[in-house]
């Protein structure tokens, strides 16, 4: 069956009035998930919505408390934004990874967010960074963190009729950084083997006061790792604080063995992963 | 299926097509507007073969709708050289011998174009990274990058 109607909305009001009357419609981004799964057959929806002509979702607007992202502005567009580049470094990291060129050109957010694979790499930095989805819906919109939005691979906590807008990522607090790494067997054009993104938070004196941590692909979904957090919060983010950090990453992943890699490997690879990252993240805030 | 009528400027020129809602621009291109020069390869986005330029961006055509092109205006390998006048980037293909079966070469034209309007003065690490979505089996794109780094240098003595 081939998909029958496109669509190209102008406003949310107008894309939630479709997708509620069209259930079996997809959301149309970059299309660099969605018309690769509908060219191989594994996804064939009633409807093309494409939303990049509304204004809210293809946008990047800076204020004082933050920056909000349009679920389907294009990575390139994202790591190219000074705002987003000078507080979330760790994000660009992790945008400038997806895909090549010609896919980051197209590939968004709120793409990455609603595939909800267990490897997307922008997602670990979303959830370290405290970023909230913006969700409309017929009844109006509501917010969800990040972490909470993906539940399984391929699902999500969008309801029938919920169109996901945007990204909202809070400014960061002084002397707060990120960062972001994942492993592939190649320099480019992979899907990662293992991912980690961290968030710290360091006093004048240089201990961590507050720290976040995220893993990919080792699990159905990301996974927030309280106790890697945990062992770096009091520390200088010396090598002990680290270890320890990268030792909970290892203990909390739930990796499976798959063509990438097996499941010893990539639980190895997740704590020194959290390890590099956490020392990158507390290089950066230092700076700030 | 009822078919969509599509207004874009293909290579500078208004271009007018017919497509199926889940037509890609890769079809329209080749299929509705004759322009064959852009090559299907994979169809799924990783090889770059489909490259065309859609409003200043470079994408693989293979993962665009046709009708998502309402209004944009595309660039292809067509549309590259100036009449008869080969562009510096094609010209450098040929003098560095970059090519060998051809398949991928508009790809690699088009993608490059994109580069050195953006980056007129790259470094091999930057060409090497731009191009890693456009896949090349005959060459071992030593020649290739060779050929962008050579068409840079002399399009910045022209503009200078």
């Amino acid at each position: 069956m081939h998909t029958q109607r496109f669509v190209a909305p102008f406003t949310v009001a107008e894309a939630l009035r479709f997708i509620e009357a069209e259930p079996g419609a997809a959301i149309l981004a970059g299309g660099t998930d969605l018309l690769v799964q509908y060219q191989t057959g594994s996804r064939r929806p009633s409807a093309f919505v494409d939303v990049k002509r509304i204004p809210e979702l293809m946008g990047i607007v800076a204020d004082d408390d933050g920056v909000t992202i349009g679920a389907a502005v294009p990575a390139a567009d994202i790591a190219g934004h000074p705002a987003v580049r000078r507080w979330w470094p760790g994000l660009v990291e992790a945008v400038q990874l997806i895909g090549s060129t010609q896919i980051q050109s197209r590939g968004s957010l709120g793409g990455n967010l609603c595939n909800a694979s267990p490897a997307a790499d922008s997602t670990c930095s979303l959830i370290v960074n405290n970023a909230v989805a913006m969700i409309a819906g017929a009844t109006g919109e509501r917010r969800l963190l990040v972490e909470q939005f993906t539940t399984a691979p391929g699902k999500t906590m969008l309801q029938p009729g919920e169109l996901l807008v945007a990204v909202r990522l809070p400014k960061p607090a002084a002397h707060t950084a990120d960062g972001y790494q994942r492993l592939i067997p190649r320099s480019e054009m992979d899907i990662a083997v293992a991912s980690a993104a961290v968030s710290v938070t360091l006093d004048a004196a240089g201990v961590c006061t507050s720290a976040r941590v995220a893993i990919g692909a080792v699990a159905p979904t990301v996974l927030i790792v309280q106790a890697a957090a945990n062992a770096l919060v009091g520390s200088m983010l010396g090598p002990d604080a680290l270890s320890a950090a990268a030792a909970a990453a290892s203990a909390a992943a739930r990796p499976i063995d798959d063509k990438r890699g097996t499941a010893a490997y990539r639980r190895t690879v997740v704590g020194v992963l959290t390890k590099r990252v956490a020392a990158i993240a507390a290089a950066r805030a230092k700076e700030r | 299926m009822s078919k969509l009528h599509i207004e874009t400027l293909v290579n500078g020129e208004p271009a007018e097509f017919l497509c199926a809602p889940d037509e890609t621009l890769l079809s329209a291109l080749r299929s509705g507007l004759g322009l064959t020069g852009t090559k299907e390869g994979c169809g799924t986005g990783d090889c770059g073969a489909c490259s065309v330029i859609v409003n200043d961006r470079l994408v693989a055509s293979c993962l665009v709708l046709a009708a998502e092109a309402q209004g944009a205006s595309v660039t292809t390998v067509e549309g590259i050289a100036q009449g008869e006048t080969l562009h510096p980037l094609q010209q450098a293909f040929l003098d560095e011998a970059a090519l060998q079966c051809g398949i991928c070469t508009p790809g690699f034209i088009v993608a490059s174009k994109a580069l050195l309007d953006t980056h007129p003065d790259p470094s091999e690490e930057q060409v090497r990274y731009w191009l890693a979505g456009n896949l090349c089996r005959c060459t071992g794109y030593d020649k290739i990058v060779r050929a962008v780094l050579s068409a840079a240098a002399k399009m910045r003595s022209a503009q200078a």
